[in-house]
């Protein structure tokens, strides 16, 4: 069979995560049957499920949250206390001093053995055993913090999917995976219940469906506890709901808004405010328990009823008149099954992964399917894979750091034993994990991926994998297993005339073959 | 941006954040029980590779030579004018980036050895580097280095103790069963100029918006124009003080490592090198610093010490034509420390008329780069010839130890 490297390109690169190297076979695969190479992974829905030792379900990993909390107040107020009492015990200079010193978080410690961080992400690699003293030269390093187990989760989280990411024979489920948990995307960044939820959201929400159907991601996006505290459903009040009449505070329509105009019609789908307004009516009472348990077991989706704004509402010209749960329901499975969401979805997956500027033939076809099948996702991955405009555009497309973190990790057929690098290193070149500042998620541009500043510390990146890893790799090797005969000669030059082979990694890592899917 | 901050202060703290930027240090787990500490003294030896081909003739010109400045045109030192090379003798000046080495020269305690070469004749800089630091005398031999083999053949004593980590690589020459431990400077990582400088260019080929972008992130325009090639990026002579800086201190240690392997990168000087002045210049006063540094940081050490500099091979006798060297073979080898027979220039000089060039094109190596590293383990280690033609340098019984290279 022809053997044909270019088609190889667009199955690794632009549908998966990039050929891994070592003894894979991966690009020659590829050559041999392009699409069939890509379309391997469909046949195996159940692959896209990641299960992995240790990983918790959401309500397990919300009760841990509930538990570290009440340490943290309960060391902070054993600290109060000892603050405010007589001390008989320490010099009366010193222990104030001390105290005023003691962050939260210390106290914590003190009390429960744990550190909390308050910083904005908890990526510390992890720290090697040996580590120099004071009599060496750099300065004596402070003594590692023990992780709490919201850092100890998310670290574990994202291990596993880098880990699955690393391992995967193409990676197209897995890129569909990244596509799909950045289009409903929540942020850690919310607080400690969205960073230790963040993974449990892709793996229960996002995983189970990526093959499946539109309606049911939907559904278990919305109705997940990360995405309704993210969104604060979780504080939405019907305005003559039981709470609503009894409290102050009454409806919030932030997700009801970011359903329609992000997950579900995009902008200019054809909704008002009124429908705004509705949608955040219809799905008040969507929360999930609490620490007390009183509406179901704790870090569990629960309807609560009191919360619930009662009667019927009119949703883009429908009336639903469900009582309860079943209103939401109903109303996310119609506008699962609108028109504007399939062309809203069809636009987005095409420029995920074809071109910025998505061919308009395609978008219509997989518009076409969306509706026919009902939003089948598994039909519509197979449709892009069968697209002749697939495989004929140019590959433009700017890989995003995660991308690249992953390919480069493959390609040196290196499986991640600790998140640590991976997560600094996402967090310098702007797209920290599941940590988008908006709802809208990461972007998915080429401009945004290739602007000065990122491509500059892309570099800096490679040079520190080139450093660190060049001195056992054959980069001529290397570049066989990424390229082949695609490989540009300029760019097998460049490899060929780098003055080390530290230089030559950094050098292959940051060609555009490498940077551009 | 405290998200930076941050991720700084991870750096500290994480060994795997680092990154050296062209240079790495790794040394030698135990104290070994030398042979001749009998006689008190407590040698130490510091193994400088540099990556990327450095011209010997741009570092010790052999002003002395008729045919030298014409082949190196542009760039050849003079005795003379606002940067005069320093005459080291009748026939060899130093570099004027390198008073340091020039002082530990006239102070005996600096050698040059000129014309030499490892056994490799080919051009490629990764085959070149196997061969200088794994010790065989031809490439694809990766699995071991000729210092940790030479470790391998000492006694061996306590272990190292004075808390070191494992750094971000061990270059092959230290590269083996011989236990080894690493340390790498806090380091903001940046890629060097030069790294920077062939991705542009090869962005500039294939993929012009790429090539925009990282200029802009780089502030490289004028450089990429060529008219300001001075380095911009991760001071590279400030880094390599560093790294020796640290490297001294660990070794001056009782309880230190006495053996050590750096790497240095960035001597691949294929468009304007520059003569007295320039990118070539400015390395090789960052190589001067390491070798101050090392001075320094050993103290009463020193005087037991043999810094040893080698490079894969040598460049081209007669620039090309971006004022640059293209990939040649015959070079130099420094020598410098306290143990060091210095204030000579050690050469069998081939001379540079065109029918003495090797091919045509290079300088002609007439001594053999292992006879020279032979002749340092010897004075510092007292390994046997046989030690040494066997197991450190398989295959190498006609390149025998130079003498007298160690006091």
């Amino acid at each position: 069979m022809a053997r044909d490297s270019q088609a190889a390109l667009v199955a690794l690169n632009r549908f998966g995560f990039g050929a891994r190297g070592g003894a894979s076979g991966d690009l020659i695969n590829a050559a041999s049957d392009p699409r069939g190479f890509v379309k391997a992974e469909l046949a195996r829905p159940h692959g896209v499920l990641l299960e992995a030792p240790g990983l918790q379900s959401t309500p397990q990993l919300g009760q841990a949250v509930f538990a570290y909390q009440d340490q943290v107040k309960q060391a902070r107020e054993a600290a109060k206390a000892a603050a405010e009492a007589p001390s008989t015990q320490a010099p009366a200079d010193q222990k104030p001093a001390l105290r005023r010193n003691l962050s939260l978080n210390a106290a914590a410690a003190e009390v429960a053995g744990q550190m909390a961080d308050a910083r904005p992400a908890d990526h510390a690699a992890k720290p090697e055993a040996m580590q120099p003293n004071a009599a060496a030269p750099p300065a004596a390093k402070p003594a590692p913090q023990p992780l709490n187990v919201i850092q100890k989760t998310f670290r574990a989280e994202a291990l596993a999917r880098l880990q699955r990411a690393t391992l995967a024979d193409c990676g197209f489920t897995e890129r569909l995976v990244v596509f799909w948990s950045n289009h409903f995307c929540i942020s850690a960044s919310k607080g400690e219940l969205a960073r230790i939820w963040a993974g449990a959201f892709e793996r229960e929400a996002i995983r189970p469906h990526v093959l499946g159907c539109f309606a049911d991601m939907l559904r278990a996006a919305e109705q997940h506890p990360a995405m309704l505290f993210f969104l604060d459903n979780q504080q939405s009040l019907g305005p003559d709901s039981r709470a609503g009449q009894n409290r102050k505070r009454g409806l919030n329509e932030n997700l009801a808004r970011e359903i329609m105009e992000l997950h579900t019609l995009g902008v200019g789908g054809g909704y008002t405010q009124d429908d705004v307004t509705s949608l955040a009516r219809i799905i008040t009472g969507w929360t999930f328990a609490g620490r007390q348990g009183q509406l179901g077991v704790p870090g569990s989706f629960v309807f609560n009823v009191n919360a619930h704004q009662p009667g019927s509402q009119i949703l883009l010209g429908k009336t639903y008149a469900q009582a309860g749960l079943a209103q939401g329901e109903a109303a996310l499975a119609d506008i699962a099954r609108h028109a504007s969401t399939a062309n809203f979805i069809a636009t987005k997956l095409v420029r995920h992964f074809v071109a910025d500027d998505p061919p308009p033939t395609l978008v219509a076809r997989l518009r076409d399917i969306f509706v026919k099948t009902d939003g089948d996702l598994k039909a519509l991955a197979m449709a892009l894979v069968d697209s002749d405009e697939a495989w004929k555009a140019p590959l433009t497309k700017m890989r995003s750091p995660y991308d690249f973190l992953v390919a480069s990790g493959r390609l040196l057929a290196r499986v991640p034993e600790d998140p640590g690098t991976y997560l600094n290193n996402l967090n310098l070149l702007g797209q920290p994990l599941w940590s988008p500042a908006g709802p809208n998620g990461f972007p998915d541009t080429s401009a945004a991926w290739a602007a000065p500043e990122g491509m500059k510390l892309r570099l800096d990146i490679a040079a520190q994998m080139g450093a660190r890893l060049g001195n056992n790799i054959d980069p001529l090797d290397l570049l066989e297993f990424a390229a082949a005969d695609a490989a540009s000669i300029e760019t097998r030059r460049t490899i060929e005339r780098a003055e080390s082979r530290q230089q030559a990694l950094a050098l292959l890592l940051m060609s555009p073959e490498m940077q551009r899917r | 941006m405290t998200m930076i901050d941050c991720v700084e202060n991870r750096l500290l703290t994480s060994r795997r954040g680092l990154l050296l930027g062209g240079a790495s240090f790794a040394a030698w787990a135990y104290l070994p029980k030398f042979a001749r500490a009998a006689d008190g003294r407590d040698p130490r030896l510091v193994v400088v590779i540099l990556r990327g081909a450095l011209d010997g003739l741009s570092t010790v010109a052999p002003i002395g030579d008729p045919d030298y400045a014409g082949l190196h045109g542009s760039i050849a030192l003079t005795a003379d004018g606002t940067h005069p090379a320093i005459m080291l003798d009748s026939f060899f000046a130093l570099h004027p980036a390198m008073p340091e080495f020039s002082r530990m020269y006239r102070e005996m305690h600096a050698a040059v050895i000129h014309a030499v070469a490892t056994p490799y004749r080919d051009r490629s800089h990764f085959d070149g580097q196997d061969v200088l630091e794994s010790g065989y005398a031809g490439p694809g031999r990766v699995q071991s280095g000729w210092l940790n083999r030479a470790l391998e053949a000492l006694p061996r004593g306590e272990r190292v103790s004075s808390g070191l980590a494992v750094g971000p690589t061990t270059p092959l020459v230290l590269r083996g069963n011989a236990p080894t431990v690493g340390w790498a400077p806090v380091a903001l990582p940046q890629a060097d100029d030069d790294t920077a400088m062939r991705l542009v260019e090869l962005y500039r080929h294939r993929d012009p918006v790429l090539a925009t972008a990282l200029s802009q992130g780089l502030q490289l325009d004028k450089a990429a124009s060529g008219d300001d090639m001075k380095p911009k990026r991760g001071n590279a002579a400030a880094q390599m003080r560093q790294v020796a800086r640290g490297a001294a201190k660990l070794m001056a240690a009782d309880d230190g490592p006495r053996i050590a392997a750096l790497t240095f990168d960035g001597w691949d000087t294929h468009a304007n090198e520059g003569g007295p002045v320039g990118p070539l210049a400015f390395l090789l006063g960052g190589l001067d610093g390491a070798l101050a540094e090392f001075e320094n940081g050993l103290g009463a050490r020193w005087r037991d010490a043999v810094v040893v500099v080698a490079t894969e091979f040598g460049r081209t006798a007669r620039i090309n034509g971006t004022d640059g060297t293209d990939h040649g073979t015959g070079t130099i080898a420094l020598l410098a420390g306290g143990a060091v027979k210095g204030g000579r220039v050690i050469s069998d000089w081939p001379g540079l008329k065109l029918a003495n060039l090797h091919e045509g094109r290079d300088l002609k190596p007439t001594t053999d780069l292992r006879s020279v590293i032979k002749g340092v383990l010897q004075g510092q280690f007292g390994l046997s010839d046989r030690v040494l033609a066997e197991a450190v340098f398989p295959d190498s019984v006609a390149a025998r130890p130079m003498k007298g290279l160690v006091a």
